[in-house]
């Protein structure tokens, strides 16, 4: 019944709030730049080496995603079953299975080249 | 601040007299989630690829040889500030301010753009030097890798251009509104993928 709200026309269905300053984009921009910045110089100025600069520079891209979610996506607001955080949950998953996985299982191929 | 992180969600809540079309734009939202994590998996694929491929350059060009740093730097600062600007877009959308929406969407557009000519431009050079996508397996894994993401981003471009020219047309109502906040959702979650792309492919490529 109120399908003819939705599909616009008449410009409502949607009640802005106040202006209000960006706060948390900034900051989510802020941070997203700091862990980018100390990734880049870890790196280029080899401050650790190998697996060590490999697990903090890995840790850093982490840590982007849960800025991206937090400050960005606004992942933990809404309302009724949380199925956004289950399929996220789900495909991380997935995502470790595979890249993990098969990291791991190639490691036993020893330098074949293809 | 307390009224810059409300969800559409809330957003929708308000103004809709019935709630019928309220659960029908959450639920488009929620499966745009749906759709973001078959897209993790897909990327998660592509990176476990790569990753078991990238030390078979077969003699040709490594990652050492062909990574600009420069280049791959100023990619990623374009598309961390994109991922700002949409979301200042989306904060604009939530004021109800037309304008400031259409210009900060214009805006992380551009930035989009000027990242993709930059991988363009990189891929050119690539090639350019040999380290074209057949030449190993390191180099078929890498193409597919970025270029999936640059592909992606390019879609993003088109999609953010409808939007505003629908909301040009018709303004900031409860449609409009959820297909913002879905771009914007799909653009942020891009520039994750490029968070690991610069770290796996890029900053480990240098290493």
């Amino acid at each position: 019944m109120s399908s003819h709200m939705m599909e616009g026309g008449h410009g409502d269905g949607f009640t802005p709030h106040g202006r209000s300053f960006p706060w948390l984009h900034v900051v989510g921009y802020l941070l997203s730049l700091v862990l980018t910045i100390i990734a880049f110089l870890a790196v280029l100025n080899h401050w650790l080496s190998g697996r060590t600069l490999i697990s903090i520079i890995m840790l850093l891209a982490v840590m982007q995603i849960g800025i991206q979610l937090f400050f960005f996506m606004h992942f933990t607001e809404g309302h009724g079953p949380r199925y956004h955080i289950m399929a996220l949950g789900f495909a991380l998953f997935f995502t470790i299975i595979f890249v993990g996985g098969s990291v791991w299982i190639m490691s036993f191929g020893g330098s074949q080249a293809y | 601040m307390a009224v810059s992180n409300k969800d559409l969600s809330g957003v929708l809540a308000r103004g809709q007299s019935a709630g019928h079309s309220h659960d029908e734009n959450e639920l488009r939202v929620a499966g745009f989630w749906i759709f973001l994590s078959t897209d993790m998996i897909l990327f998660a694929c592509l990176f476990a690829t790569y990753l078991v491929l990238r030390g078979n350059t077969d003699a040709g060009p490594t990652p050492q040889q062909i990574f600009d740093v420069r280049g791959f730097t100023e990619e990623t600062f374009i598309l961390l500030t994109s991922s700002f600007t949409c979301g200042l877009a989306t904060h604009a959308m939530h004021e109800g301010r037309r304008g400031g929406l259409i210009t900060w969407l214009s805006i992380t557009a551009l930035l989009g753009l000027s990242f993709v000519g930059l991988e363009v431009s990189e891929f050119v050079h690539d090639v350019g030097v040999g380290a074209t996508m057949q030449r190993s397996a390191f180099l078929s894994a890498f193409f597919t890798l970025v270029g999936t993401h640059g592909l992606h981003v390019s879609i993003g471009i088109l999609w953010m251009i409808s939007i505003m020219y629908q909301i040009l047309k018709r303004g900031i109502n409860a449609t409009t509104a959820r297909k913002l906040t879905i771009v914007g959702l799909y653009w942020h979650f891009l520039d994750v993928v490029w968070v690991f792309l610069f770290t796996v492919v890029y900053l480990m490529g240098v290493m």
